[in-house]
């Protein structure tokens, strides 16, 4: 137990310590009591900004401490979405089969990645490569699903309907005597909460744990990694499959949050939007990717309603600004810098143990 | 003694560059050889053919008598090789104590980790500077980080490529007596090396390679006074 607690604090993680803690206990505290003291309009937002959360934190592990850019983490999205979508719709809300859904919504990302994952890595394909490889699965899922508008593209009772997109998939439901638990407005907020927090503590002690540490040596130097005994392909798959899983994770909730999804969830602007939230917060670390995923997602959504048709190319600038000025992330620059000051200022309140000579 | 890696009728080619042709290798359990060669001679692409950086041409490769040559790298390096690159191959956006740690954890676990990354440290006198990143240590030090990595492994068997590339005259005299340590601890050493001072500090017995063939083996004694050696690379020096 005590080794896992200090796995959570470092150090391939930014933020340690009973502060740090103590203000993540209060974030998350303050968030789950606010339904009793907000409108519902804003809960859902709340809900909409961290169904994200978990595709960036995934890309985050594959890119920012694996080393490997994937541009398709909407292909798993989708997948996830669309699975959920069409069991959803065929078994109803009866007994537990929505979650039977969420679950299978799961696996068949997890299939798909370890598919991919193996004929890429085990194939050689490395650097940039990657990004190509993956960019085009999403994009080719986006052109097969917005070809299926036309009836015969039907699974059971579920109709794929191209770029109109499924719709009316049922809500998590779970049964409870005569009025089972419906995870809609409040309760699904704090389900999709509840969520965030268990996958990032989760991935705080995945990336400090010593599978994280041959993940950032692979990152670093994977030829390193290799001679030090390492199979380096085998943790290259197994991190691209975890975030894949996560991916579809987003997926499933964003198709339960509107009850919706479309093929240009995983098109070529959905597919940029994650490395844009991640690259911008700082990859290498995964309270910035979330912290950054949130605030990016709200400021989107800002964007969008005052008008701005140009959200997007806003999200383009930030990114410019952010590779240019920030390249590690705006967010790990701040902290560092914050860090680097805190640390002067010790070293310069110190007792002197150094005496000049006088005049 | 027995053979603790054999290479036998060994060829890589790339393209028409025959870079290694025929290399016919047995090292010793306990010995320290050293590699000398002109630029190109294929010392480099020997290592890497020894660890499965790169798939033979022909020949076979054995090592404490199993037949590797199809062994993947990293399973080779489980069974007791490890390497230090010609280039520098350290975690440079890593702490020096974190480059240690990826190395040792493999092995080690909990205090015992602990104590062997103490004693690591003291081997390559960087305990000052554990915290420190790698990429800001000077090239020597990342070359004694580098070192202390592959021998995090314990290996059997221990190559060194160029180890002394870049260093100082105190730092390369530091590193031989580093060496020899290694070596009277037990630890099975090839090293490619062109700084005849270096291999006149350590070696006790020398292989010339030339265009991908050994041009000769021995006593270093009996190969400086081989005119041949002294004609294709030591006259150089």
């Amino acid at each position: 137990m005590r080794r896992w607690l200090t796995l959570v604090d470092g150090p391939q993680t930014l933020g340690h310590g009973v502060a740090f803690w103590l203000a993540f206990c209060a974030i998350v505290l303050g968030a789950a009591v606010l339904p009793a003291f907000v409108d519902a309009f804003l809960i859902t937002n709340l809900t909409y900004f961290m169904v994200w959360v978990f595709m960036a934190l995934g890309l985050s592990l594959i890119w920012g401490y694996a080393g490997i850019l994937s541009f398709g983490q909407t292909a798993f999205f989708g997948l996830a979405g669309y699975t959920y979508g069409v069991i959803g719709l065929n078994l109803g809300d009866a007994g537990l089969w929505t979650w039977f859904a969420l679950l299978i919504s799961l696996v068949l990302p997890a299939m798909l990645a370890l598919v991919v994952g193996y004929f890429m890595f085990y194939g050689g394909v490395r650097d940039v490569f990657v990004g190509i490889v993956t960019l085009s699965i999403t994009l080719v899922f986006e052109t097969f699903m917005a070809q299926t508008a036309g009836p015969e593209w039907t699974i059971g009772t579920a109709r794929l309907n191209g770029f109109n997109g499924m719709s009316n998939m049922p809500p998590l439901t779970f049964p409870w005597g005569d009025s089972p638990l419906v995870f809609d407005g409040p309760p699904f907020f704090w389900l999709v909460l509840a969520l965030v927090v268990l996958v990032y503590v989760g991935l705080r002690i995945l990336v400090n744990s010593r599978f994280g540490n041959v993940l950032v040596g692979i990152r670093e130097n994977p030829d390193r990694a290799e001679m030090l005994g390492y199979n380096v392909r085998l943790y290259q798959l197994a991190v691209f499959v975890i975030g894949s899983v996560l991916a579809g994770m987003s997926g499933v909730l964003y198709t339960l949050w509107g009850s919706y999804i479309t093929p240009s969830s995983m098109g070529l602007t959905a597919a940029a939007l994650p490395i844009i939230w991640v690259a911008a917060g700082g990859r290498k670390d995964i309270t910035a990717t979330l912290l950054a995923t949130v605030f990016l997602t709200w400021l989107s959504q800002q964007l969008a309603v005052k008008g701005n048709q140009y959200a997007l190319i806003w999200m383009g600038a930030i990114l410019l600004v952010v590779v240019m000025f920030a390249p590690e992330g705006l967010f790990v620059t701040v902290w560092q810098k914050l860090r680097d000051r805190r640390r002067m200022r010790r070293v310069a309140t110190a007792p002197e143990t150094v005496s000049f000579p006088s005049g | 003694m027995a053979t603790i890696l054999q290479t036998r009728g060994l060829k890589k080619f790339f393209g028409g560059l025959r870079a290694i042709n025929g290399v016919d290798l047995a090292i010793e359990e306990g010995e320290l050889r050293c590699l000398i060669g002109p630029n190109g001679a294929g010392k480099s692409t020997l290592f890497k053919l020894i660890l499965g950086s790169y798939p033979p041409s022909a020949g076979v490769i054995l090592f404490k008598g199993d037949d590797i040559t199809t062994l993947q790298p990293h399973l080779r390096v489980q069974r007791g090789m490890s390497i230090k690159f010609q280039v520098p191959g350290i975690f440079l956006a890593l702490p020096v104590e974190q480059n240690l740690r990826i190395a040792l954890q493999r092995a080690h676990r909990g205090p015992a980790l602990d104590q062997a990354l103490e004693r690591l440290l003291e081997l390559i006198e960087l305990g000052q500077q554990r915290g420190e990143l790698a990429a800001n240590l000077s090239h020597g030090q990342q070359q004694w980080l580098e070192i202390a990595m592959a021998v995090a492994l314990q290996p059997a068997i221990l190559l060194l490529d160029e180890p002394t590339a870049g260093m100082s005259p105190e730092e390369t005299f530091k590193t031989g007596e580093l060496v020899k340590k290694l070596n009277a601890s037990g630890m099975t050493i090839v090293v490619i090396e062109h700084d005849m001072a270096f291999v006149r500090q350590i070696a006790k017995r020398v292989t010339v390679l030339h265009f991908g063939q050994v041009f000769d083996d021995g006593s270093l004694d009996k190969i400086v006074r081989n005119e041949d050696v002294v004609r294709i690379y030591l006259g150089k020096v």
